[in-house]
């Protein structure tokens, strides 16, 4: 029974929008850049994704704590003192424990303050939602991200280096793809994800968006 | 590095786009007609050059008081004050050019592109000249990419029948990742 009651909360809801109906990426395509950069190792995508959760649900819970004190008109440039503040702590934290994948994520790791989808919540969320749902709402954003990472990435490891977590799982005689690795790879299995999820929930957008 | 060279490799092998994958929200968002398209590229073209001319001389100014770790923050702020700054000017001085790219200037802020080439040119120790060179080629490659995606979308949605799940925006990666193994030839480019 109280399964079937934590339907209807706001709280679930909330949640299983941001990991399905409004995944950031594949419903309204924000914060790709990342998702198709980082996707080549499992490693990466998993940091990416964690980082970006932390920094969406930590800056979400901040705007909206302090939401009615910001003037409007200079709200952008404060969002983004909070949001590049955030992203320094995770830098330095990343920096201390885990070198190496710090190296690899270079400059993207920086690149999260202009992850869209940090903004994206912060102006359409967070702005009129009190904290304790502006916080659950970053979570669902961030691990709606999570998981079209995890999944692309997991396609391109397996593909382009035969490996998943840096283990051999493929025979020594599977050719591994060199364009997996590589940009265009990723643009090709990220549409395939886009189709694949948007079919399965039937999202489907009007062509009349495509004005010339 | 030659100047020509970083120049070459910034517009074409190591385009920002198309091989980085950086600024991909604006590029998929306004690249449904290609007036539009290069309306924001231009926009681009001017704040990241600008920018980065900017950005190389207060890292110096970081790196002299040993606070780079604030990197992020002052190249954020200095990037916001920028697109704000130029916004102002350009609506009282140059009316004409602000009605042709005034209204994308507020959506550079979150433009990868702009804070991705002041964070390249702290990773690989540019000087000066350099980052001025690469902040041009780099933006230059990103207009050139929002260029033909825009071109290439325009004419799929006229002619071809795109499956109903990759209608918008789906396609654009399709267009994107074909682009992009066509610039992967650029690769053996020798001057």
């Amino acid at each position: 029974m109280k399964l079937i009651r934590l339907r209807y909360t706001r709280w679930f809801n909330i949640l299983r929008d941001g990991i399905s109906r409004k995944n950031p990426i594949v419903v309204t395509v924000l914060g790709i850049c990342s998702s198709l950069a980082i996707t080549n190792k499992v490693e990466n995508a998993i940091t990416m994704g964690l980082g970006v959760t932390f920094v969406t649900m930590m800056s979400s819970a901040v705007i909206a704590a302090i939401r009615n004190i910001i003037p409007s008109k200079v709200r952008m440039i404060a969002y983004m003192v909070i949001i590049s503040t955030l992203t320094i702590a995770f830098q330095l934290v990343l920096a201390a424990y885990l070198p190496a994948i710090n190296k690899a994520l270079g400059a993207y790791v920086g690149l999260i303050i202009t992850n869209c989808i940090v903004m994206g919540r912060a102006e359409a969320f967070a702005v009129k939602n009190p904290v304790r749902y502006s916080l659950i709402d970053g979570f669902a954003s961030g691990m709606g991200y999570t998981f079209v990472l995890l999944m692309a990435s997991v396609i391109r490891e397996i593909l382009a280096f035969g490996t998943l977590f840096n283990i051999q799982i493929m025979p020594d005689t599977f050719p591994t793809w060199a364009v997996m690795a590589l940009a265009p790879g990723g643009f090709f299995v990220i549409s395939l994800f886009v189709w694949g999820i948007r079919e399965f929930i039937r999202y489907y957008e009007s062509p009349e968006g495509e004005v010339d | 590095m030659d100047l020509t060279q970083l120049f070459i490799s910034s517009l074409l092998t190591n385009n920002i786009a198309l091989a980085m994958i950086l600024g991909m929200c604006p590029l998929i968002a306004i690249s449904t007609n290609v007036k539009n398209a290069v309306g924001m590229g231009a926009a681009v073209v001017f704040v990241v050059t600008l920018t980065g001319i900017i950005n190389w001389p207060i890292y110096q100014l970081l790196v002299a008081t040993n606070t780079q770790n604030l990197a992020l923050l002052v190249f954020i702020i200095t990037i916001a004050a920028v697109v704000q700054f130029l916004e102002i000017f350009m609506e009282k001085n140059l009316p004409a050019l602000y009605t042709s790219f005034g209204i994308f200037l507020p959506l550079i802020t979150v433009n990868c592109v702009v804070l991705a080439v002041s964070l390249f040119f702290v990773n690989r120790g540019y000087d000066f000249a350099q980052t001025a060179v690469f902040s041009f080629g780099s933006s230059l490659g990103w207009l050139l990419a929002i260029f033909l995606v825009a071109g290439i979308r325009q004419k799929v949605f006229a002619i071809s029948d795109v499956p109903r799940g990759l209608v918008g925006k789906g396609i654009v990666f399709v267009i994107m990742g074909i682009l992009s193994l066509a610039f992967i030839g650029f690769t053996g480019l020798k001057f």
